[in-house]
């Protein structure tokens, strides 16, 4: 059984929001990054459940970015990875991370491919979708459980206003949230283990982005909070009516 | 060249979010000097035609009883030769969990360039520019699509429905359609409920309420206003409230027309789930609550002083 998870480097979540270089580049200076929580909490922690289940299990981790990547990768080994691989390119189209991995994922015939549901930077939510589709393999997304029984896989997965139960044969890529498995932290052991799991790092493959980012840009600041005294809460309601005109 | 839209349906009936994505879809076509058509998969609600007043000129049905179970590569597959058979340049899905799946799959299936959380029209003067939300709408991304072929998911309640007259012309696609890999064994609904994902109205209470036994607090108001219920994280993990109403970074995002949090301290990873609401009250008695900073309209003070008046009057203003 081979198991492979993406993980992706994102900005810590209390991260402070703001743009340089005429606002095209995130401001990374006193930035702390980490692996996007849904990777790490959900797809990679359940992907180690499967591996304690089943012993001979491998579980590969993949991300496509820079040497700035490497700290979260050990942190991802020492939580349990077996190895892992790094495209050494940097990209902000999903498109263009997607087909690196794909490449990568189709010489080494994986039967299961976890994503987080979305990265919590470009709230993207596509790497998943496009693996699949490249790979030509079935796709469940916003999974919130992922069991698995021999080569069949049973996940639930978020529909509005509820979850819908899924049956599908291995091989299939899944997008993780919450759910799927609890976070752990990772203890000494692994902390030192990790150190001396393979960490591959490959070029990456001529594939042209479909899409760019031109700008970015901060959400205009709040006229601020209309107070309302304590003892009046009756008029709250009242703005609500008639200036909000929410109901 | 149209451009087409997907229509995402459920109990026989077009999403509410779809209906947001075909009159986007109009909007677009108007500016690019086109119709805007609409597809849609399985059985064909009733009145479809109807969807007409949002500016569809025609919808592409393909009524299949296999295509009434989701499969996102089946999806995928069937719409993008619906594509090349309507020659559309410009495909918008509502970025809801079925448009999450498919568009990532057509978008790669096609080499289309695709934008997911679109929260505005495109803007043409310099290419094909699309506004995106990031960091759960903390900021913007301006991403141009460079492919022929584009494709847009509209954040929910980002573009306001505008309803014109008319009726859809009714088209029946020929598409040979696959034996899907993931099959549906089960479906569990919470009923009974606002689902929150769609909500216009959400009331929100956390560990400020103090236990489960004052929840009234907030259904009480919830159920005069027809609104959904939501909680913050804190209040999910020591199960006072269902872990579907977690809303935040790790829970749901959602963007209501107002977002009522009472006792909630505003956390950045609780703000990062609620933050594009249109109108946000917070109901809490530290005026040092991080908030305030993030909200339109509040109270300091105590909820369980201040809340049972508001209660009483928005019941009051109801006839209730
Ligand atoms: C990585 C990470 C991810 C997270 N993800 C999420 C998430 O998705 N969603 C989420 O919600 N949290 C999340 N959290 C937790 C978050 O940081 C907060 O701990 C949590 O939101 C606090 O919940 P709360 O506001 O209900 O409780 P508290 O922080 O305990 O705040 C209670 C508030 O109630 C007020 N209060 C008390 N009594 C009264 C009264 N009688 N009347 C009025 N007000 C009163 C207090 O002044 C206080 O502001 C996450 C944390 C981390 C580290």
């Amino acid at each position: 059984m081979k198991i492979l998870v993406c993980i992706s480097k994102t900005p810590d979540t209390t991260a402070k929001i703001a743009f340089t270089d005429n606002n095209t580049k995130f401001a990374e200076a006193g930035i702390q990054f980490i692996i996007n929580p849904y990777d790490e909490w959900y797809a990679l922690v359940r992907a180690i459940e499967l591996k304690e289940a089943n012993p001979d299990t491998q579980v590969h981790l993949i991300n496509v970015g820079g040497p700035d990547a490497d700290p979260i990768i050990r942190k991802a080994l020492a939580l349990g990875g077996d190895e892992a691989i790094r495209i050494n390119a940097n990209g902000n189209d999903s498109y263009y991370i997607a087909a690196q991995i794909a490449e990568v994922a189709k010489q080494n015939s994986y039967d299961l491919i976890l994503t987080g549901k979305e990265t919590i930077d470009y709230n993207g939510s596509s790497v998943g979708g496009m693996l699949a589709e490249l790979l030509d393999l079935p796709f469940v997304s916003l999974a919130t459980k992922v069991d698995l029984n021999g080569t069949t896989c049973t996940v639930n997965r978020e529909i509005e206003g509820g979850e819908e139960v899924n049956e599908v044969t291995l091989p299939v890529v899944i997008s993780c949230g919450k759910g799927v498995a609890e976070q752990r932290i990772p203890n000494m052991r692994g902390i030192m283990g990790a150190r001396s799991k393979p960490l591959k790092v490959v070029e990456p493959q001529a594939i042209d982005p479909l899409t760019t980012i031109v700008s970015f840009e901060l959400p205009p600041a709040k006229a601020g909070v209309k107070l309302v005294s304590p003892d009046h809460p009756e008029e709250l309601v009242r703005l609500l009516h008639e200036e909000a005109k929410l109901f | 060249m149209p451009v087409l839209v997907f229509l995402d349906q459920s109990e026989g009936q077009v999403k509410k979010n779809s209906i947001e994505a075909a009159s986007y879809a109009a909007k677009v076509a108007e500016l690019a000097g086109t119709t805007a058509e609409g597809i849609i998969l399985g059985s064909i609600p009733t009145g479809l035609a109807e969807l007409g007043v949002y500016g569809l000129k025609k919808i592409h049905t393909l009524k299949q009883e296999t295509l009434d179970h989701f499969d996102a590569q089946i999806f995928a597959k069937v719409i993008a030769e619906a594509v090349s058979v309507i020659g559309a340049k410009i495909i918008v899905f509502s970025n809801n969990v079925n448009g999450k799946a498919i568009a990532p799959r057509l978008s790669a299936h096609l080499k289309a360039g695709l934008v997911m959380g679109a929260i505005d029209l495109p803007v043409t003067t310099d290419g094909f520019v699309v506004k995106k939300s990031l960091f759960s709408g903390k900021a913007f991304a301006n991403v141009s699509i460079k492919t022929e072929i584009k494709i847009i998911t509209l954040n929910h309640n980002s573009y306001k429905v505008i309803k014109g007259e008319g009726a859809a012309e009714i088209s029946e696609l020929s598409v040979q359609v696959d034996r899907a890999k993931v099959s549906v064994i089960a479906v569990n609904k919470i009923t009974g409920e606002v689902p929150l994902a769609e909500a216009e109205l959400v009331i929100s209470g956390g560990r400020g309420l103090k236990g489960p036994e004052n929840w009234h607090l907030v259904t009480d108001l919830a159920k005069a206003l027809g609104a959904a219920t939501a909680c913050s994280r804190a209040v999910a993990d020591v199960d006072w409230r269902p872990h579907h109403e977690h809303v935040g970074q790790t829970g749901l995002t959602i963007a209501p027309n107002l977002y009522f949090a009472i006792g909630i301290s505003g956390a950045i990873q609780h703000l990062a789930g609620v933050n594009r609401s249109k109108v946000i009250v917070v109901i809490n008695k530290d005026p040092e609550a991080p908030f305030f900073k993030a909200a339109d309209y509040g109270i300091v003070g105590d909820a369980f002083e201040v809340m049972p008046k508001i209660i009483d009057e928005v019941k009051r203003l109801k006839g209730l």
